[in-house]
């Protein structure tokens, strides 16, 4: 498989050197680490929002530092969490003495990585509590995590604890939002396509030319199902469904929608899954107050997307319409 | 009470001789490891392991609470993935509780530190197949004979070693609860978990130094401890 890489060592490496070349007065990169931090970390005053994880979902996750989002990102391995100790040099990094909270998705090795850097950064006396996102509600239990992974809806928890900080408000108000936000999302993925890893260099999973997979997690995890290709329409139903399902809004409800693409996904035909999206939540009765499209949470070159919907209230709103200025998101 | 620079040398003695063991045992946990995992526990540890005694090795100023904090550090980034956490991040944390040294109090402490940690980390219980199976009757037996029966510490060890392995053997008929191989389910059984592998084999290594550094008690084997006859609880009249 051709992949405009040098060598599968150097990829994540590699791709921090061009970003901080494309991004040098809002980003700085710890040294000897994989470790991206705003350039003026510690921001004074402000409690710190950190996130981490493999990579191979870009631009998740130093794609969302700056202003009203997160003041650092930890890039491990392709698929692979950072270690605990390059958690903890972030951790300390982004600490103004006001506290980090580190938004974490719902996988094994990051959860872990992350509550060992929390310990080590605690006997440093930094304040650091942990939330963990799991809007994934195609699989209980799967191949990297215990409970349900944590996917795209992490975007919106980046965004509502990213503004609350900015706002000044304390730790523990930053936690609260983000866990608001967390509890109100649901997200579920399509794979037509298996990703390709560099190290690899051919697909995690054979999935034939006809045949698509339901429920597919971030790292070519097996889903729910496995089905016949389907049209744009039908996926879209079949996704939401199950989304609008694990919700179970009150008609009336004020909403917030995400169609993610996972990397190898034409634009337009993020624009088909939205047009569908919108007919099935009005159908619902359900208050689409905004409306994402893009690609945010990706799986390398994985063709696919996912259907991210989150109910949402005045205060949440707010905080998903507050400012932020990063290199993947202007809001 | 052994003095404080014999007990850092025999903190640096225990992890080269660990590093030594892991790397001979490589192959062995790999193969373990590929039929219910992802074939990668025994070079993570090896490596890690490699590491931490290099990071210690020439250390004559720490205390030894220090030096066991460092060898924690050092495996949390050295095996990353879920076992860095688990065996580096719970011999960092339970190094708090060798304030005073290394004594056969502070022993039975850091042993149950540890298991708390795995266990709360790994969100892991007996039974499980995991590495908690070889390290809670480890701990169980280390702490009654100490505690309870007030063995000398070395044979409190080599009894708590033997436990290890009648651990590890227990895991092999049953059903991963936990991690990678949970994913496979009912296939899982009859498979011997890796994490309670490398724990036993840890845990021989601890004992074959401890015997060398503790005078005085009874010759072990450390890779067939012996048990010795149960002490009855209640003394006899």
């Amino acid at each position: 498989m051709k992949k405009l890489i040098n060598d599968p060592e150097t990829v994540v490496d590699e791709m921090l050197e061009g970003m901080l070349a494309a991004y040098p007065g809002e980003l700085r990169r710890l040294d000897d680490t994989e470790v991206m931090v705003r350039a003026d970390a510690p921001v004074s005053g402000k409690v710190g929002i950190v996130s981490g994880g493999g990579s191979g979902h870009e631009p998740t996750h130093a794609g969302f530092i700056g202003d009203g989002m997160l003041d650092g990102a930890a890039a491990g391995e392709v698929f692979t969490s950072p270690t605990a100790d390059q958690l903890n040099e972030m951790i300390e990094a982004c600490d103004s003495g006001e506290g980090v909270l580190c938004v974490v998705k719902n996988y094994e090795g990051d959860v872990m990585n992350f509550e060992t850097a929390g310990e080590m950064a605690e006997m440093e006396d930094v304040d650091v509590r942990q939330v963990v996102v799991n809007d994934d509600v195609a699989v209980e239990d799967s191949l990297y995590t215990s409970g349900r992974r944590g996917v795209a809806g992490t975007i919106f928890v980046h965004k509502v604890a990213g503004a609350k900080a900015a706002e000044g408000a304390d730790l523990e108000e930053v936690e609260r939002v983000a866990n608001k936000m967390i509890d109100n999302v649901a997200t579920m993925g399509v794979a037509l396509t298996s990703c390709v890893t560099p190290d690899k260099g051919e697909p995690t999973f054979d999935l034939p030319d006809d045949e698509i997979e339901l429920g597919i997690g971030i790292h070519g995890e097996p889903g729910t199902e496995r089905t016949d290709m389907m049209s744009a329409d039908e996926i879209t139903d079949h996704l939401t469904e199950n989304v609008l399902e694990d919700l179970d809004l009150d008609e009336g409800q004020e909403i917030i929608t995400m169609v993610n693409g996972m990397g190898g996904t034409p634009q337009s035909e993020l624009f088909i899954l939205n047009r569908r999206l919108q007919e099935i939540v009005d159908d619902h009765g359900l208050d689409t107050w905004d409306a994402w499209v893009g690609d945010y949470m990706t799986s390398l070159d994985m063709m696919g997307a996912s259907i991210t919907v989150a109910a949402v209230d005045d205060e949440l709103k707010d905080l998903l319409e507050a400012p932020a200025d990063t290199p993947a998101l202007t809001v | 009470m052994v003095d404080e620079a014999t007990q850092r040398e025999a903190i640096r003695a225990a992890a080269e001789a660990v590093a030594d063991r892991l790397e001979d045992e490589k192959t062995h946990l790999t193969d373990l490891d590929s039929a219910i995992g992802d074939a990668d526990h025994g070079s993570n540890l090896a490596r890690g392991f490699r590491a931490a005694a290099d990071a210690v090795v020439d250390d004559d100023e720490s205390t030894p609470q220090e030096l066991v904090k460092t060898i924690g550090v050092t495996l949390i980034s050295e095996v990353g993935g879920a076992s860095g956490p688990l065996y580096g991040g719970s011999i960092m944390s339970a190094s708090a509780t060798l304030d005073d040294g290394l004594t056969a109090e502070s022993s039975v402490a850091f042993a149950e530190a540890y298991l708390e940690k795995v266990k709360d980390r790994g969100d892991a219980q007996l039974g499980a197949k995991t590495m908690v199976d070889a390290l809670t009757p480890a701990v169980h037996t280390f702490k009654k004979s100490i505690e309870v029966d007030e063995l000398p510490p070395l044979t409190a060890l080599a009894k708590a070693t033997a436990a290890a392995e009648r651990g590890v053997e227990y895991t092999v008929p049953l059903r991963a609860q936990k991690g990678r191989a949970s994913f496979l389910g009912w296939r899982s059984v009859g498979h011997q978990d890796p994490g309670a592998t490398s724990t036993w084999f840890i845990m021989q290594e601890l004992l074959d130094v401890a015997d060398d550094y503790l005078d005085g008690e009874v010759d072990v084997d450390a890779s067939s401890p012996t048990i010795p006859e149960e002490t009855p609880d209640e003394e006899e009249s």
